[in-house]
């Protein structure tokens, strides 16, 4: 709550922020560009570069082919030789078509060429499951990128954080991958008429508590808040720490929210196994350890591909009731 | 007409590449360069005709095969030999070794330790030109074995599309690794596949420096008119096996004779040269030549290593 308020704030959607990100940067800077399918005609399948090809013409916005590993290359080559690229990938899961660009080249250009050549461009794709949208287009695959050295990540939750976010990886020189979520495109938030920037690497409590930690990020946000107020009726005040970033990671705000209320649950929408929730505890495990009254737990996705089916797919990832509960067995010390 | 100055510098060059990889195979076979050596020899004649028909702030992209790209858009050999021994003053500081080698300053986008990882950001490099309003060009380099990858036929339909001022340049050499051409693609004329992305494209001798160039010179002033991408095939053959550990067996003896003896792009510039020049002058390149890889070894070997705290620090400050 701290960063959300302004003298001139408007309420609008999460796509609407990041079309604002896009097109101040692109008038403040000629060299950024965007390229992905659909997003110069139709203004992209999510509508976040709606009006686009209008302002700026079809130089600074391609349409592309279905050809997701070479137009992602495109960009790391645009972006080598003094562009700042923006790449839209329609789904997170259409970006395996990419590793290569991504992980191979990208993420290690800078490193391998020891430090003389620099990558700055941003790929933009949104994740996550909530629409029935079934195994291809669903999957939160963001510990891929957390592993890969090289890369920096920012999943934000909200339209403010949408904004100020994606307007500072677009100056970052390095390539980040910057993973929206399907169900934010339409939520609504305060955004300030005048510029502002949200550095990569400060994440934000967006609920202060102390009785325990809810560390959340992207659409667990939304959850988590709304599992606090259920559990705020019942006397128990949760702190919700968004890191915003994934890397650079705020590791201090974590710490000093655990320090303070000394019980933490990490939730993640990505299956359990090898996410960014068991690093994020293990960080908490080394760093302060001393200061945990119960063990870490982690509410996360089960380690299975996302069903069509809207009421099994919603048993698959966590929801405001399944937080609640998890807050509750964290504090009672019993069995999750 | 070609001048004389012009096929001095391109046999200066060829003869650059072919002293520079034949010293650093010693320095390899001594133990004193490790990793993957992946050599040009026999191919010398493809990047130096190529790169002489570019002006310098033109961009190129090049393979794990790339010492010789390199060296014909104008990289220092000493910072590459100090590469190739991981040392601190080489062109990527030790951290990247012969697959890694870029001089973004020359406009070498860098070699690539992926088969056909490179031909993308050679189309990105020309529409990020194109974008500014430029008339820069980029070659990209890459073996017919990357032909066969699928970002190939998306990278050209994709510099089909808008237009974009590329060539391709296919260095068919008949193997991916050490797996023959015929067995991998049903039509060995690579340059064909332009076709059906409606792209102009054109096969020659790549052992033969004049050819490639001449061609290169056209094609490249075609780009820069803004007509479009092309495709240049470039035949050739190595001189060995895919590294320096492959003794390239399965490359048949008569062939591979043929190539060394009879179609060697050093020896076929060498004539060249000595059609317009006395051989007092061709000797004096080599011996130019030969002392500059002397001087860029010995650079390298007195060179430190990378300091390992500051390598440490870096990657905390950089990717923690």
């Amino acid at each position: 709550m701290s960063t959300t308020t302004a003298v001139n704030a408007r309420t609008i959607m999460y796509r609407e922020a990041l079309n604002e990100a896009l097109k101040e940067e692109m008038r403040r800077d000629p060299t950024v560009f965007v390229l992905g399918l659909q997003v110069a005609a139709r203004g992209g399948s999510h509508k976040v570069t709606k009006d686009i090809l209008e302002e700026f013409g079809p130089k600074r916005i391609l349409d592309t082919p279905i050809a997701e590993a070479s137009f992602t290359g495109v960009g790391v080559g645009a972006a080598i030789t003094g562009m700042r690229p923006v790449v839209e990938i329609m789904f997170l899961d259409f970006s395996m078509l990419i590793l290569d660009q991504i992980i191979n080249q990208a993420a290690k250009y800078e490193f391998m060429t020891g430090g003389h050549g620099k990558v700055p461009m941003v790929l933009r794709t949104p994740g996550g499951c909530g629409n029935g949208l079934a195994a291809q287009h669903s999957q939160s695959l963001e510990a891929l990128f957390y592993h890969t050295p090289g890369l920096k990540l920012v999943m934000p939750a909200t339209p403010y954080d949408a904004k100020g976010l994606l307007k500072s990886a677009i100056r970052d020189d390095d390539p980040v991958i910057f993973i929206e979520h399907k169900q934010l495109y339409m939520t609504k938030g305060e955004v300030p008429e005048t510029e502002y920037l949200i550095p990569l690497g400060k994440g934000d409590i967006k609920r202060s508590g102390h009785n325990a930690t809810v560390i959340a990020w992207s659409n667990m946000v939304p959850r988590a808040l709304a599992a606090a107020d259920k559990l705020a009726q019942e006397g128990i005040e949760v702190e919700v720490v968004d890191p915003r970033s994934l890397v650079p990671l705020d590791k201090e705000l974590i710490l000093e929210s655990v320090r303070k209320t000394e019980h933490v649950l990490i939730v993640q929408e990505a299956v359990r196994r090898g996410g960014v929730a068991s690093d994020i505890c293990s960080i908490i495990m080394e760093e302060a350890f001393d200061y945990l009254d119960a063990p870490v737990r982690i509410l996360a996705g089960l380690n299975t591909p996302i069903p069509f089916n809207l009421n099994l797919e919603k048993h698959c990832v966590p929801q405001e009731e399944s937080i609640v509960v998890a807050v509750k067995h964290l504090l009672e010390g019993s069995e999750p | 007409m070609i001048s004389k100055e012009l096929l001095a510098m391109m046999y200066r060059q060829i003869f650059m590449i072919r002293t520079f990889e034949t010293r650093c195979i010693k320095l390899y076979r001594s133990g004193a360069i490790r990793g993957y050596f992946h050599p040009y020899l026999g191919e010398e004649a493809i990047a130096v005709g190529l790169c002489a028909a570019l002006r310098k702030e033109d961009y190129i992209v090049s393979t794990h095969r790339g010492h010789g790209h390199c060296i014909a858009k104008g990289a220092s050999v000493d910072r590459m030999v100090a590469e190739l021994l991981g040392k601190e003053t080489g062109y990527c500081r030790g951290l990247g070794g012969s697959m890694h080698i870029a001089d973004v300053a020359t406009g070498n986008l860098g070699a690539n330790g992926i088969v056909g990882g490179g031909i993308a950001m050679g189309v990105g490099s020309a529409l990020g030109a194109s974008i500014r309003g430029e008339d820069r060009v980029t070659a990209i380099f890459f073996s017919d074995g990357a032909t066969n990858n699928g970002v190939f036929g998306e990278s050209l339909n994709l510099a089909a599309i808008w237009n974009l001022p590329v060539i391709f340049v296919i260095e068919n050499n008949d193997y991916a690794a050490s797996t023959p051409l015929e067995i991998s693609t049903r039509d060995c004329d690579l340059y064909k596949r332009a076709a059906a992305y409606c792209v102009t494209a054109t096969q020659v001798d790549g052992n033969d420096v004049l050819v490639v160039y001449e061609e290169a010179e056209k094609t490249v002033s075609q780009c820069r008119a803004g007509k479009g991408p092309v495709v240049i095939e470039c035949k050739t053959y190595r001189h060995q096996g895919h590294h320096v550990n492959d003794p390239g067996e399965y490359m048949p003896s008569e062939k591979l004779e043929y190539y060394k003896k009879q179609h060697d792009p050093l020896d076929i510039a060498r004539r060249y040269l000595l059609e317009k020049t006395e051989e007092a002058k061709v000797k004096a390149i080599e011996e130019s030549v030969l002392k500059e890889i002397e001087e860029a070894v010995a650079f390298a070997e007195a060179s430190p290593e990378p300091d390992v705290q500051e390598f440490l620090a870096d990657v905390v400050r950089k990717y923690n």
